[in-house]
């Protein structure tokens, strides 16, 4: 999905798309054979789903964000993207909460096992933000540098055209800045938008992007355009109020494993997972089997499993992390630390969102400045990883 | 680490099991058995290999899979493959009730091996406690089939109990074979004559020890393994001499489920042989 730099003198003119011509743009989408994945409104909640016509979008409607707690609010505009981000990630299309990796028949006394194979789709992702632009980056280097890569997360990222839109406004939570990963979209699109009131201003960024664009025939965007998406753009930088320093949280918080402080976040803690569930790099996951009740078949399943359950570390002797502390502790130094080691990134891309749905508001920017500090160690020498 | 699993010869898909045959079922000790199996598909039974040290996904369908090391000769391939199982578990009581001929589903070889290579023409001190025994009994049968590559080669046993040494008939077949065996139990009985105590008092006492020519490797419990480590220190044996095998939840075998990890590694695919100076610090931190 990078440009190369042949790619990237296609996106040196950037186009204007009018606002009445938005339709026209989802069915040049939909006649690509893309399935169309976008923003809309469900169950209160901004998320990802099926979107063809216009009046899917969340039309005129922003959400309001901050540590344990997320509300929908009217805005006095009819923006389509004018919110920042939901409960869902782009990861559940790439790596679906459950999926079917192998089947076993019974065949006489004996069974028959193969593999369940991989259905090919077309998404395209419309409305991919650019901390989500650098957490698909993330579970790239999971799912596919990898001696084992993920057949089904390789078909959909190879297959999927994704078009980001830049955030023109920031909630509470997000915090990008800090983590190098927004809020303007960089690199890893095909199409990036930005969202002004009258139309947008479409960037290319991958040949595919320009191929399916050009059907479009739009006009290059007049310079007056590009001075308005930059004061959009720049609201967002200015509205981000959060800071998570990365490079000494990264250092410092793997010599913190005996910090008083774990203890009480796990006062606090409900160990209920949401924060992995909503996060856009988590990647763990469970395969199970399925019984059918026809056929005597069993399916072998993967579904999204979370540090946080209780029974996710269990060994013969029970569970290596017995208490919330040990798992919070996983969870924090394996997203900010331990993930560099692993895969060459951090695993936060300061989306915010483990902030928002966490159902007690812990935060993990406040945390771990806590728990970085000396105050609090039990000895000087804490146990380094 | 020393064999990635990346470099064995792979003949499965790394998530589809493959079929394999029960040949034979071996009782052990109690609760413990040894199965003998043979991969259905003949070529990729021919292909199949695997390094001392190395772990198959054992599949029982419908109740799910578990994480069994080879405790065979590694110059078997897909054709018979030993697997010593403790049944502790949904997955391996269901493997209890399998039969000769029976079906299960095998995925791998996953994970690091022993060095092998690295205990060429050194001495070899093997540290086992309970079933910790039966990762390590490949690399006995390697040391053991060139025999005169290595030095010395001693191994250091320690069960609950007499009654649950495992493979103790073959005890006396390895030594025979060149192998110095020194067993331990932590509760006697009228008959036992030899030492009660823990296994790392068993290297702390071990005569004519040549730390700077010797290599240890150990599998056993976590605090077992802890210990021995501690005691080849203090016999002078260098932290880059010493190698343990992990044991953590695997589920996928591949790096990919997360279940695995401790501090910044995967122990299926980093592990489970990791060299001491490796994992010294994280060894060291409570529920890690």
């Amino acid at each position: 999905m990078t440009a190369t730099p042949e790619q990237l003198t296609i996106a040196a003119k950037s186009l204007w798309l009018d606002k009445k011509e938005f339709q026209s743009f989802l069915n040049v989408l939909r006649e690509g054979g893309y399935q169309i994945i976008g923003p809309r409104i469900e169950q209160g909640a901004i998320v990802y789903g099926p979107v063809d016509r216009v009046e899917d979008f969340p039309l005129g409607w922003t959400d309001e964000q901050a540590p344990g707690l997320y509300r929908l609010k009217k805005r006095d505009d009819d923006a389509l993207f004018g919110y920042a981000v939901g409960p869902h990630s782009w990861k559940r299309f790439l790596f679906p909460p459950q999926l079917d990796m192998m089947r076993s028949k019974k065949v006489g006394a004996g069974w028959d096992m193969e593999p369940v194979p991989v259905e090919t789709v077309k998404y395209a992702f419309l409305g991919v933000r650019a901390c989500e632009l650098s957490a698909i980056e993330v579970q790239d280097r999971v799912f596919l540098n990898s001696t084992f890569p993920d057949e089904y997360y390789q078909q959909r990222r190879r297959d999927s055209l994704i078009i980001a839109v830049n955030c023109t406004m920031a909630a509470a939570t997000c915090f990008c800045t800090s983590m190098d990963s927004g809020p303007r979209c960089r690199t890893g699109y095909d199409l990036a938008l930005t969202e002004l009131i009258d139309g947008y201003v479409v960037e290319v960024g991958s040949v595919q992007g320009a191929t399916l664009i050009e059907r479009l025939a739009l006009p290059t965007v007049a310079a007056v355009q590009e001075e308005r998406a930059e004061v959009a753009r720049r609201q967002a930088v200015e509205q981000i109020q959060r800071v998570l320093d990365r490079e000494h949280v990264q250092s410092t918080l793997k010599q913190r494993l005996n910090h008083v402080h774990w203890d009480d976040v796990a006062a606090r803690c409900l160990s209920c997972a949401n924060c992995t569930m909503v996060c856009p790099t988590c990647f763990c996951s469970s395969v199970e089997d399925v019984t059918m009740l026809v056929d005597q078949e069993v399916v072998r399943q993967r579904r999204w499993d979370s540090c946080f359950n209780f029974d996710f570390s269990h060994v013969s002797g029970g569970p290596v992390r017995d208490q919330t502390r040990s798992r919070y502790r996983q969870w924090l130094t394996h997203k900010l630390t331990t993930w560099v080691d692993q895969f060459g990134t951090s695993g936060c891309v300061g989306c915010g969102r483990c902030i928002t749905w966490c159902p007690v508001g812990i935060d993990l920017t406040k945390e771990s400045v806590i728990l970085c500090s000396e105050a609090g160690l039990d000895k000087p020498q804490d146990s380094p990883l | 680490m020393n064999s990635p699993s990346s470099s064995t010869n792979r003949a499965c898909h790394p998530w589809v099991a493959q079929v394999a045959v029960v040949t034979e079922v071996r009782q052990e000790i109690e609760s413990v058995a040894t199965y003998r199996l043979r991969l259905r598909d003949a070529e990729i039974a021919r292909q199949y290999r695997f390094q001392p040290g190395q772990f198959n996904m054992l599949y029982v369908p419908g109740c799910g899979e578990s994480a069994i090391s080879h405790s065979g000769p590694s110059e078997n391939d897909g054709h018979d493959l030993w697997h010593t199982v403790r049944f502790v578990g949904r997955v391996t009581d269901s493997i209890a009730k399998l039969n000769v001929g029976d079906h299960l589903g095998v995925r791998g070889p996953f994970g690091t091996a022993w060095p092998l290579e690295a205990c060429k023409q050194r001495d070899v001190v093997v540290m086992s406690g309970g079933l910790g025994l039966a990762p390590l009994r490949p690399m006995l049968y390697a040391l053991m089939a060139k025999r005169s590559e290595f030095g010395r080669v001693v191994l250091l046993h320690g069960a609950r109990t007499p009654e649950t040494i495992l493979y103790p008939e073959e005890l006396s077949q390895w030594q025979a074979q060149g192998i110095e065996v020194e067993l331990t139990v932590d509760r006697a009985d009228g008959e036992w004559a030899g030492n009660v105590g823990v296994v790392p008092l068993l290297l702390d006492r071990l005569p004519d020890l040549r730390p700077a020519q010797t290599e240890v490797v150990t599998c056993g419990p976590e605090i077992m393994m802890h210990f021995s480590a501690i005691s080849a220190l203090k016999r002078g044996i260098p932290e880059t001499s010493i190698w343990l095998s992990m044991e953590r939840n695997m589920q996928c075998a591949a790096g990919l489920c997360g279940h695995c990890q401790w501090g910044p590694l995967f122990v299926c695919k980093d592990g489970p042989v990791f060299r001491y100076d490796r994992i010294r610090t994280l060894l060291k931190v409570r529920d890690l």
